[in-house]
């Protein structure tokens, strides 16, 4: 087979190699012919329905893209809201707290300063009365201290000079005593 | 014996008649290059009706290359030309597509003893091809040119900030640099396509010719072989980057069309 088709291509050969195929205008119209057929098909094919079809889906690709990454940074948009709120909120609640917190801790002070005034005043009281109670003891104790000193000074008196000494000098001689 | 015939490196441009056609005068006859034209635009045709038969917001393997080509170019056409460039999205893409499919199609391996009709053929390494290609890109130039700008398109030619006496000659080397246009868009597509091949049969011959010398020849011919790999590999890259060149250029002559005006 192989030798068939080389003898029957072996004359094309020889008359072609004296000068180029390429310059022997017989086969121009043909050429120029089918070139414009298949061409001609081919871009009335592409322009009327392959590219339109290739450019549509793309297009589409693109604008479902754009929609979908709208809705996520509407999506994001919405959830930041929602965070600022909730972080609102906290604040609201965190600063509630301490506005109760301190009203309550004023009303507290408060009611521990009155109940330490009440307090220091009954002590006060008690502690004016005691001191009152110590110095009336202390006077009284001093004046018991002196009657008793009268009375023995007047029998130590009486026992060595067997007389009965008055009041008054004795009082002056325990005075006396008693600055000394 | 196997028949280690090496043909020339020429052979793989002929083009061989397989439905005789006739429109009036001109012979329209279906041939190797109508055929590989045929199966490179059905393949893309497939490969988008697959890709955008449910088109859907999550892409499937094949939308998602298709969507990745449509970003590509809509990106480069946007780049160059701005917003005007909308409407001529479809053409580039287009364009890009079939030289692309037309370039890495012309590298398939032809199947072993397949009829010459039936051998791989690089529609692209045709000049006339390419360059009715390219005078197509041209005369869209100049008819939108010409919608878009009135008679302002002349400006193209005489670019402002350019002292009065320069004029004249600054105006030549436009107009020559206008022209010379689509004989570079479409030899440059040409050339490349052409020399590659060419290249690639030559190692290729190569390898056929110390194999068929024998002996010590034959281990040679691994040299040639790898050649031909990387040469291969070359041309792949080759391929994408002309159709992407041929892109790009037609994006910046549109670009010019559109602004014309403005310069």
């Amino acid at each position: 087979m192989m030798i068939a088709a080389a003898a029957a291509a072996e004359p094309h050969g020889e008359a072609a190699s004296a000068s180029l195929p390429q310059l022997d205008p017989t086969w121009w119209p043909s050429q120029i012919f089918w070139l414009a057929v298949t061409f001609g098909v081919l871009y009335w094919l592409m322009a009327g329905r392959f590219l339109p079809s290739l450019g549509g889906a793309i297009e589409q690709r693109r604008d479902r893209m754009a929609d979908d990454l709208d809705q996520a940074a509407e999506f994001r948009r919405q959830a930041e809201e929602a965070e600022s709120a909730y972080n609102k909120a906290l604040a609201d609640a965190r600063a509630k707290a301490q506005a109760i917190a301190a009203d309550t801790r004023a009303e507290v002070d408060e009611e521990i300063a009155g109940l330490q005034a009440d307090t220091d005043e009954a002590l006060e009281k008690q502690l004016a009365a005691a001191d009152s109670r110590i110095a009336a003891m202390k006077s009284d104790a001093a004046a018991k201290v002196r009657e008793a000193a009268a009375d023995t000074t007047r029998a130590v008196v009486e026992a060595l000079i067997d007389e009965a000494p008055t009041d008054e000098a004795v009082s002056k001689a325990i005075d006396a005593a008693a600055r000394a | 014996m196997m028949d280690l015939r090496v043909a020339g490196p020429l052979e793989q441009f002929e083009i061989v008649p397989i439905v005789p056609l006739h429109f009036g005068s001109f012979d329209i006859s279906f041939t190797n290059s109508s055929l590989w034209m045929v199966i490179g635009t059905g393949a893309i045709i497939l490969f988008f009706a697959m890709a955008t038969r449910r088109a859907s917001l999550i892409p499937g393997r094949l939308q998602g290359m298709a969507e990745v080509m449509y970003e590509f170019i809509a990106d480069l056409v946007r780049d160059t030309i701005g917003s005007d460039g909308r409407k001529f999205f479809p053409y580039v893409f287009t364009l890009f597509l079939w030289i692309l499919i037309a370039n890495l199609f012309g590298l398939l391996p032809t199947f072993p003893g397949a009829r010459h009709e039936l051998h791989t053929f690089t529609t692209t390494s045709h000049l006339i091809v390419t360059l009715a290609l390219a005078m197509l890109t041209i005369l869209i130039v100049i008819v939108y040119g010409f919608m878009k700008n009135g008679l302002k398109f002349f400006k193209l030619f005489v670019p402002s900030g350019v002292p009065v006496w320069l004029l004249p000659l600054i105006a030549v080397i436009e107009i020559v640099s206008f022209l010379s246009r689509p004989i570079s868009l479409s030899v440059r597509l040409f050339a490349n396509m052409f020399a590659g091949h060419i290249i690639l049969k030559l190692f290729a011959g190569f390898i056929i010719s110390l194999f068929g010398a024998g002996g010590a020849f034959a281990l040679l011919g691994i040299f040639p072989f790898l050649g031909t790999i990387a040469v291969t590999m070359l041309e792949f890259l080759v391929a994408a980057l002309q159709a992407y060149v041929f892109a790009v250029l037609t994006c910046i002559y549109l670009s010019d069309a559109a602004h014309a005006a403005d310069h």
